[in-house]
C-alpha cells in the first residue's frame, strides 16, 4: 500500500514558481534531488541575477520552494545556509582564508578533504589572501560555499578562472555533490561542461522567451 | 570671580597676528588674505550675534525661547551631518538619521547636566542648557557624519565581501560587523582623543574660558570634567545608534544588501 504513496511522494528539492528577475520574464521550474541544472545565455541575460534571486540575495516576485517551504517562511539566513549561492569571483574579508571555514577538528578534516579534491594543500588556508592566484580563490570559494553542505548549489561560472586540470577537478566535485544528493545549478560558458553535467538546461536568451527544456539531454 | 570685560580696541590689538599674517600672504603672494579676512570677519559677526541672541534669550529665561533655540541648534546640526555626506540615504532616510542621534544625545546629555549635576534655579534656565547642548551637539555632530560616511563608503567599496557573507547565511548585523565597528571605531575617535589629550595638550576652551573668567581652576576642572564624561558618553549613543541605524537602512528584513537606497548608487 505504501508503494503508490512513496511514487506520489515529491522528490523535488527546488520548486520556482514565476520567479520574476530582470530582465527574464517570469520563470517556473523544478530542480529534484541530486539533479543538476545548467543556466545558459549570453553575458547580460541574467544568469547571475537568477542564481542571486534563488539565495534571496536580489529583490523577486514569484515563489521559490525548498522541499514545499517557501522562502520567505524562513529568515533569509536559514535560507542561504541550504540554498547557497557562490559567486565567480569570491570575495575575501580576512587576510588569509582560513578565518572563513569552521574550525573543529571534524570540519578540519572534512575540510582537508574537500581541498585535496579542488587540488589545493592545506597550507593554503594560511597564506596571504593577496599572494593567491586567482584560481586558487576561486576553487577557495568553492570549498567555503560547499563546506557546509548546503542542499542547493548556486554555483556561478565556477571555472572561469580555472584550467583544464583544475576545471576537471571541479567537475568531479559536482559530479560528487549530485551524488550525495545535492542540486546544483550551474551558470557556465563552458557548453561542454555543462552538458556532461546537467540533465536539464535553462536558456536565458536576451529579449526574447527563455525556453526550458526538461527533457534535453545533451549529446 | 573676578574677570577683565574685553573692550573693542582689545580685540583690535588681539587681530595684530592675524593682520601679520595676512600681510605675509600678500607678500609672499599665497592668495590666502582675502580668505583669512572673510574668516575672522565671519567668525566675529557670527559670534557677536550669538551673543546678541543668547543674552536675549538669558534674560527673558522663558523655557519656551530656551526650546526654540534649542531646536534651531539641532535643526543645525542635522543639516550638517546630512550635507557632509558623500553618500546620503533618501529622504525621511537621510533626515532620521542626522537628526535622531544627536536629538537623544543631546537631550540625554542636557537633561542629565541640567537636573542632576548643576541643579541650577530653574533647572532649564537657558544659560545652563544652551552651552551644554551646543557642546553635546558639537560632538554628537562629528561623530555621527564620521560613523555614517564610513559605513556608508564601506557598503559601497565592500559591497562583495558583504553579499559574500550574507550567502553563507551571516545575517545583516553579522555581514556589516566589520564596517559597524570601524564605523563606531572613527565616529569616537575625536572624542576619546580630546579626553586622553585634555590638559597635556592644551586645556579645553571651556576650561581656559572659565579660569579667564576669574574661576578657580579646581572648579573649572571639575566643570570640565563632568562636561567631557557628559560628551563622550552622548556621542557615544549618538555614534552607536547613527551606525546601527544606518546597518538597518542599507539592509532590509530579508538581510540584503540594499545600496538603492542610497542617492546616486554606484553602476552595478
Amino acid at each position: 500500500m505504501s508503494a503508490p504513496f512513496l511514487l506520489l511522494w515529491p522528490l523535488t528539492v527546488l520548486t520556482v514558481s514565476y520567479l520574476r528577475t530582470y530582465p527574464l520574464p517570469p520563470l517556473s521550474f523544478e530542480v529534484p534531488d541530486g539533479a543538476c541544472l545548467a543556466v545558459e545565455g549570453p553575458s547580460g541575460s541574467g544568469k547571475t541575477r537568477l542564481l542571486r534571486a534563488l539565495a534571496d540575495l536580489d529583490e523577486a516576485d514569484g515563489q521559490v520552494f525548498l522541499d514545499g517551504a517557501e522562502r520567505r517562511e524562513m529568515p533569509a539566513p536559514d535560507w542561504r545556509r541550504m540554498v547557497r549561492y557562490c559567486s565567480a569571483e569570491p570575495a575575501w574579508w580576512t587576510d588569509t582564508p582560513r578565518s572563513a571555514f569552521p574550525s573543529t577538528p571534524r570540519d578540519e578534516q572534512k575540510l582537508t578533504h574537500l581541498l585535496q579534491r579542488l587540488g589545493l594543500e592545506p597550507d593554503v588556508l594560511d597564506r596571504p589572501i593577496a599572494v593567491l592566484s586567482t584560481g586558487e580563490r576561486q576553487r577557495l570559494g568553492l570549498a567555503r560555499a560547499l563546506i557546509s553542505a548546503p542542499r542547493v548549489a548556486l554555483l556561478d561560472e565556477p571555472t572561469a578562472a580555472l584550467d583544464q586540470g583544475n576545471a576537471a577537478l571541479v567537475e568531479e566535485l559536482i559530479r560528487y555533490l549530485l551524488l550525495s544528493g545535492t542540486s546544483v545549478l550551474i551558470s557556465s560558458h563552458d557548453t561542454a561542461l555543462t552538458g556532461r553535467l546537467a540533465s536539464t538546461r535553462l536558456q536565458l536568451a536576451r529579449s526574447s522567451q527563455p525556453a526550458l527544456d526538461p527533457h534535453q539531454v545533451s549529446a | 570671580m573676578t574677570y577683565v570685560p574685553l573692550s573693542l580696541s582689545d580685540l583690535a590689538i588681539a587681530s595684530v597676528l592675524l593682520i601679520i599674517s595676512g600681510g605675509l600672504s600678500i607678500g609672499f603672494r599665497l592668495g590666502l588674505e582675502k580668505t583669512i579676512a572673510i574668516s575672522a570677519a565671519r567668525m566675529a559677526i557670527q559670534l557677536g550675534l550669538v551673543a546678541i541672541i543668547l543674552k536675549f534669550v538669558f534674560e527673558v529665561g522663558s523655557p519656551l525661547w530656551t526650546a526654540l533655540i534649542a531646536i534651531l541648534m539641532l535643526a543645525a546640526a542635522t543639516y550638517e551631518i546630512t550635507s557632509r555626506q558623500d553618500r546620503k540615504f533618501h529622504g525621511w532616510q537621510a533626515f532620521a538619521l542626522g537628526a535622531g542621534p544627536p536629538f537623544v544625545a543631546g537631550l540625554l546629555g542636557t537633561m542629565i547636566a541640567a537636573m542632576a549635576v548643576i541643579n541650577g534655579d530653574p533647572w532649564y534656565a537657558p544659560r545652563y542648557i544652551l552651552p551644554i547642548l551646543g557642546m553635546l551637539l558639537g560632538n554628537a555632530l562629528s561623530g555621527v557624519s564620521l560613523v555614517l560616511d564610513t559605513v556608508t563608503e564601506s557598503a559601497t567599496r565592500d559591497r562583495a565581501a558583504i553579499e559574500g557573507r550574507l550567502a553563507l547565511g551571516a545575517t545583516r548585523y553579522e555581514a556589516f560587523g566589520d564596517a559597524l565597528r570601524r564605523g563606531v571605531k572613527t565616529g569616537l575617535m575625536p572624542i576619546l582623543a580630546s579626553m586622553a589629550s585634555a590638559g597635556i595638550v592644551a586645556l579645553p576652551g571651556m576650561m581656559t574660558g572659565q579660569i579667564l573668567a576669574g574661576i578657580n581652576p579646581v572648579d573649572a576642572a571639575k566643570y570640565q570634567v563632568m562636561i567631557l564624561l557628559l560628551v563622550a558618553g552622548a556621542t557615544g549613543i549618538a555614534v552607536f545608534g547613527a551606525g546601527v541605524g544606518a546597518v538597518w537602512l542599507l539592509t532590509d528584513d530579508r538581510h540584503r544588501l540594499r545600496l538603492d537606497r542610497l542617492v546616486s548608487p554606484p553602476l552595478k
